[in-house]
């Protein structure tokens, strides 16, 4: 059972996807768990064939809890790993889940944006209520919506079933909130840094791009924002990773988490795997593909148990700066405003500039502020520079 | 198409950005982004959908004319009886 957030204890199996003989690679996704955060799709970490499943589905078990034996195929092979492989295997099992192979990437073709379904305020509370995924109903209403009726009929379905998906549950997720922020502030020795950019060129050179793009294939200024923050962890890597009982352990990657607000209160941040090799048209499909997974519960094991720092845009929601509470284990958060017209000095002139407030908080026992004025300081040297992103 | 239809497919899309949200029920002078809580990803995939719906480029400097309801039906019908 992954451990997909700080407070997370214990997780249910819901069902599993793969049957025993069946090979499986690195990144496939093998079940789906039950945990705070909604229904979450568990991806695999290593090669091999599934030989016994050692946990039935509708069973919560600790994190930790191994949940599968995946071996070499060999038929001679049923006993668990052989001897001198094993303490590399349990190694490999206590580590966090390696990334995940990511589909190749349609450079230019971003995917259809995800639809959520329409359903009526009464269908979507009962729903709600009834933990049952809207997404998965036929509507019966005008244009097909979903009325109170057909999620009625369906709650007489899902009774019968008791291993049923729930999907999100923001009553849970709120807990799950409040568990890691509250470490967060008792553990962690935040100090605060925030920097003011001139975000001029960026937005310029943003214009320019999407002035000859289709709408589907516009970029965001949260993909140039994200890429600055990747590119710029590969000269801080003391904000990139994750503080254990060991002290500081850098991140084996660059994997920024992305909070993602959810319709009708709670967030979650998933990571965004090796951001800084990703283009911006990548990013961008690998973004609102995250989103609006984020949004109808249908994550990934390793994105919610990845993310080496969390990115926060609360700029969206017209904030100018951000205080950020850093979400443990991590060791950062880079939080940004809005983008906003301010009179501007630059070459002893003033002038109306659209500039934008980036503040770090970060783990003192990880780093200090003059590296972390540093690292600001070259977020905002990369987005002067943004065709170079 | 008529302006009628132009609301109708404005308010599809947006029931699909908001499902939770009553759509038929939006004040036309209100911002939509405050009044549905929705964010710029939001937003770039309400343009391309009406995009593809109405088969009408929207470019990014247009934005401000989609900010309330009222205002993005006027704009989207005035580019549309343009276009016909």
């Amino acid at each position: 059972m992954p451990s997909l957030g700080a407070d997370m204890e214990a997780g249910t199996l819901v069902e599993w996807l793969k049957r025993p003989g069946d090979h499986v690679k690195r990144g496939d996704v093998v079940a789906v768990v039950e945990t705070q955060k909604g229904a979450i799709e568990v991806d695999i970490f290593e090669d091999g064939v599934i030989e016994r499943w050692l946990v039935e589905p509708g069973t919560t078990v600790p994190v930790g809890t191994p949940l599968a034996l995946i071996g070499d195929g060999e038929p001679a092979a049923a006993v668990p790993a052989p001897e001198a492989a094993a303490p590399a295997a349990a190694a490999e099992r206590a580590a966090p889940p390696a990334p995940v192979q990511q589909p190749p990437v349609p450079a230019l073709e971003p995917e259809p944006p995800a639809r959520r379904p329409r359903a009526s305020p009464a269908a979507r509370r009962l729903a709600a209520e009834q933990r049952i995924a809207l997404d998965e109903l036929t509507g019966s209403g005008p244009d097909g919506a979903i009325v109170r009726s057909d999620v009625e009929r369906a709650a007489a379905g899902v009774a019968q079933r008791s291993t049923a998906p729930k999907r999100l549950d923001l009553g849970e997720m709120r807990r799950a909130i409040a568990a890691a922020m509250a470490r967060s502030k008792r553990e962690i020795p935040h100090y605060y840094l925030s920097t003011t950019i001139d975000l001029t060129r960026a937005l310029a050179w943003l214009e320019g791009a999407n002035a000859t793009r289709p709408p589907a294939q516009r970029l965001l200024l949260a993909a140039l924002l994200l890429k600055a923050v990747a590119r710029a962890l590969g000269q801080a890597p003391e904000f990139n990773g994750f503080f254990t009982t060991e002290g500081f352990q850098p991140g084996a990657g660059i994997h920024v988490g992305t909070a993602i607000a959810i319709r009708g209160g709670g967030l979650v941040a998933p990571a965004i795997h090796e951001t800084e090799k990703l283009s911006l048209d990548e990013l961008m499909v690998r973004l609102r593909d995250l989103v609006a997974r984020a949004r109808s519960g249908a994550l990934r094991s390793s994105e919610l148990s990845d993310p080496t720092i969390t990115v926060t845009n609360l700029g969206e929601r017209g904030v100018e700066t951000v205080f950020g509470v850093i979400y443990p284990p991590q060791v950062a958060l880079v939080g940004f405003g809005a983008p906003v017209q301010r009179p501007w000095a630059a070459g002893g002139e003033i002038a109306v500039r659209r500039v934008l407030t980036a503040t770090l908080a970060a783990d003192h026992r990880a780093s200090d502020g003059h590296r972390g004025a540093l690292f600001l300081a070259d977020i905002d040297r990369r987005l002067q520079n943004p065709e170079a992103l | 198409m008529t302006r009628d239809d132009v609301t109708a497919v404005l308010i599809d899309e947006l029931g699909r950005i908001a499902p939770e949200i009553d759509a038929t029920g939006i004040d036309p002078d209100a911002d939509l982004r405050e009044e549905l809580d929705i964010d710029s990803m939001d937003f770039l995939n309400l343009v391309a959908a009406l995009h593809e719906r109405l088969d009408l480029d929207i470019p990014e400097i247009d934005y401000p004319n989609l900010a309330t309801l009222g205002h993005a039906v006027d704009y989207l019908a005035q580019r549309l009886g343009a276009a016909a």
